[in-house]
């Protein structure tokens, strides 16, 4: 029986890779445990193990192809005495047999759409409006924007470096601090111990000290461990000093959900920081807006939590190539104009309100689409007169729905915005549980682009 | 097995005890003024404590004086230095100015953090004091942090953390210690053993008591001082001081202390006996010995130490005159200094 080789996954949200190199050849025997072949992704390298013994009968996918996709096939090996032409035309299983790693899921896919009722609207994405006219720009994941801003920020000042779990010879968790330790030196890019309450205080106490240290979390879920840190000595000191203490310091790493890896490693923790005075509280959704803020976190005199987020790590946008290119802190982005209900989000909820504009402009419904970019300070005004325009609202969270960023907003539109509304705010949040592992229910405990188009209809009175 | 002037058991020290370093009639006479002054502003704030002028958490450092008096002793400019909420001594220690102490302690405007932090929560950016921590152990990894930023910047300054024995026990400790001996971090760790965390005694909450082995696991050396001594107190700060300046990185000290007052003022303290808190002032207090040592060699009269009193006495009362009359402050003060 031939035994068909997969595509596999290197990580939980991994949805394509790089097949690099074959270091079998067709016709090689292979036993058990021998090195097959070498994949990447823009984070991570990973070598392919045979588990049966045979010979490799073909390869599908040749090496240095882009963009293969999890799980499809990308050769074959039969058992002794087996022929290739037999081999070859066996059907794929329907599961990866060569891989240890389950699978990623296959990606959300976008609920069925009712016919149009009305002509659609289509809108451009709003440019941004400190990008001088005529800019290159550039393609960038948000990955390499990262990367970018603190890299650009290292060297235009000394006092600049990088902290955390892995960041320097590892090149980061999530590949985020790829090529720093190269040009930087261990000096300024820091591998820690495993030891997030010690590393942020010492981090602290170097901001407060006057480094500018950006102490790297290998995901927010762990900073849970320095919360005392990040709340009493980073948040509190500047006002209980008198303005005497300053610590400009940057707390970074992916936040929220990532994929499959269950309630203790998928949470958002924009509402829990959002609600803290003497931090401001950053969520780029964008690469450019990624770059942007962290060069502004940076030389921020206050501490900031800058929220990112896995899933959005890989994801491509269009980049200013600018040498000073800085997104100002509490200052929202209108990304799609329109006049009928205003969409805010931030962070990884613009993906679903972004597809959710444009399901509804097909119905008709011509939204308008804030993203955030700061939760704190909030940019009210920005809101405020968004809703003063459109009369209606809804809010986008992945975070859970009691206290969240949603209500904050609601209670602010009340008092900012009320005789304006035509109908009451909904919010669209992650549901009231932890992340469960399954699937099918982390796809129900999370905000879906069917959950806005329903919340921005049921606003307009449209069902 | 010796018996420290604390009352704890003295195993064998981790490493050798630095010998007493004899003073100077100038040294005793600087030394007794500064724990004097550290004394007299004490008890003040626990009578203005008594009178309602001082609100919340007050912890006084009546009976330690000694300990940040003498670790004074080795810092140099640029120095930093950090403890936890018993932190009045060690702001006067630094040449903080009383009257903005005591008119913190009292919440007005002139205080030091402009009425906004209180007795836990004070600093100095002039002096390089880093605070007044109110979470048991939070200054630890903070203190850790200063010394990082002075190997970064490759200077010789050295980071003075203080902490108690109670906040010995907390994991941010052991993950300071472990990345400072990793990089070699110059910092003085001072465990203020006054054998109570509140009220648990030493014994009882620790499962190694001799507080300078501490850091044995993390090949950190540590040394048992006699805190009650001034001179033992400097001259172990002084090695300490040394051992970090030449990049040896971080060192512990184990100050063996006492307070004679609760761990705050509404604490009654009956977790020890009487006798045990009147032992160790009439035989071990910091302040008498070096009283008793400049009036044994007849270098200083009783009426030179009166008229050092007098004046320390007064300094105090100008600090709680000042603290009691100023005025609380603005209320647009409510919504000033949350960011920069």
């Amino acid at each position: 029986m031939p035994t068909n080789i997969l595509m596999p996954a290197l990580s939980p949200t991994m949805e394509q890779g790089k097949l690099a190199k074959w270091l079998k050849k067709e016709g090689d025997k292979v036993k058990s445990g021998d090195v097959l072949a070498e994949i990447e992704t823009d984070k991570a390298t990973m070598e392919i193990e045979a588990i049966d013994e045979g010979t490799l009968a073909r390869i599908v996918v040749p090496e240095g192809t882009d963009n293969v996709a999890v799980n499809s096939l990308i050769g074959i090996i039969s058992a002794d005495g087996e022929s290739v032409s037999v081999a070859a035309s066996s059907p794929p299983p329907a599961a990866a047999p060569v891989i240890s790693k389950p699978s990623a899921p296959a990606p959300a896919s976008v609920p069925p759409q009712p016919p149009p009722t009305a002509a659609p609207i289509a809108r451009p994405p709003e440019p941004e409006t400190n990008v001088p006219a005529g800019t290159q720009m550039v393609t960038m994941t948000v990955r390499e924007a990262l990367r970018d801003a603190m890299a650009e920020e290292m060297r235009r000042d000394e006092t600049v470096f990088v902290l955390g779990e892995e960041v320097a010879e590892y090149q980061g968790a999530y590949k985020v601090t790829q090529g720093l330790l190269d040009e930087f030196g261990i000096r300024r890019v820091v591998d820690t111990p495993i030891t997030e309450h010690g590393f942020a205080g010492l981090g602290i106490g170097a901001g407060m000290a006057g480094l500018r240290p950006i102490v790297e979390f290998m995901t927010f879920n762990f900073a849970m461990q320095a919360m005392d840190q990040l709340i009493n000595s980073a948040a509190k000191t500047h006002y209980m000093s008198g303005g005497q203490m300053t610590c400009p310091i940057v707390f970074r790493g992916p936040n929220g959900a990532a994929a499959r890896v269950a309630a203790q490693h998928s949470q958002d923790y924009s509402a829990w920081f959002s609600q803290v005075p003497g931090l401001k509280v950053v969520v780029p959704y964008t690469a450019a807006d990624a770059k942007g803020l962290l060069k502004s976190a940076i030389r921020d005199p206050n501490p900031v939590i800058f929220l990112e987020n896995e899933i959005l790590y890989g994801h491509t946008f269009e980049v200013p190539k600018l040498d000073e290119f800085l997104v100002p802190i509490g200052k929202a982005r209108i990304a799609r104009q329109g006049n009928d209900v205003t969409l805010v989000s931030f962070g990884i909820g613009m993906t679903y309100t972004l597809k959710a504009a444009e399901e509804l402009a097909k119905e008709g419904i011509d939204a308008e689409v804030i993203d955030l970019r700061t939760l704190r300070p909030l940019d009210e005004e920005t809101l405020v007169a968004s809703v003063k325009k459109t009369h209606r609202c809804v809010t986008i969270e992945e975070g859970w729905p009691q206290c969240g960023i949603g209500a904050e907003i609601i209670a602010r539109l009340m008092l900012e915005a009320f005789d304006y509304l035509d109908a009451p705010v909904l919010r669209v949040t992650g549901r009231d549980v932890p992340m469960p592992y399954a699937a099918n229910l982390e796809k129900l405990a999370l905000p879906s682009v069917a959950d806005v188009v329903q919340a921005a209809k049921a606003v307009c009175y449209k069902s | 097995m010796a018996v420290a002037s604390n009352g704890a058991s003295t195993p064998k020290p981790a490493v050798p005890t630095t010998p007493v370093a004899q003073f100077s009639l100038d040294e005793e006479l600087s030394a007794y003024k500064d724990m004097l002054l550290i004394r007299r502003f004490e008890e003040k704030a626990g009578q203005m404590y008594g009178m309602g002028l001082i609100g919340g958490f007050c912890h006084l450092y009546i009976g330690q004086e000694a300990v940040v008096t003498g670790m004074m002793r080795a810092a140099k400019p640029g120095d930093q230095t950090i403890t936890g909420y018993r932190d009045h001594g060690h702001m006067l220690a630094c040449g903080i100015d009383p009257k903005a102490v005591m008119a913190e302690l009292t919440g007005r405007r002139g205080g030091l953090s402009k009425g906004k932090g209180g007795s836990m929560h004070m600093f100095s950016r002039e002096k390089n004091f880093f605070g007044g921590h109110g979470i048991v152990g939070a200054q630890v990894p903070i203190g850790t942090g200063l010394a990082f930023a002075n190997r970064y910047r490759g200077n010789d300054n050295v980071s003075f953390t203080y902490f108690g024995d109670g906040a010995a026990n907390q994991g941010q400790v052991y993950e300071s210690f472990n990345m400072a001996e990793l990089w070699k971090l110059p910092v003085i760790y001072v465990i203020e053993n006054n054998l109570y965390a509140m009220g648990t005694s030493v014994k009882r909450s620790s499962a190694e008591v001799d507080l300078s082995k501490r850091g044995s696991s993390f090949n950190i050396p540590g040394e048992r001082v006699d805190g009650m001594d001034v001179r033992a107190v400097t001259a172990a700060a002084k090695h300490a001081a040394e051992w970090c300046r030449a990049g040896k990185g971080p060192i512990i000290l184990e100050m063996q202390t006492y307070r004679y007052r609760g761990h705050s003022m509404s604490d009654p303290a009956k977790y020890r006996s009487k006798e045990e808190v009147q032992k160790m002032r009439e035989e071990h207090d910091p302040i008498e010995q070096v009283r008793a040592r400049l009036l044994a060699n007849k270098s200083i009269d009783e009426a030179a130490l009166k008229e050092i009193d007098a004046s320390i006495r007064a300094v105090v009362a100008d600090a709680a005159e000042f603290a009691t009359h100023d005025l609380e402050p603005d209320p647009s003060e409510l919504f000033t200094d949350v960011l920069q």
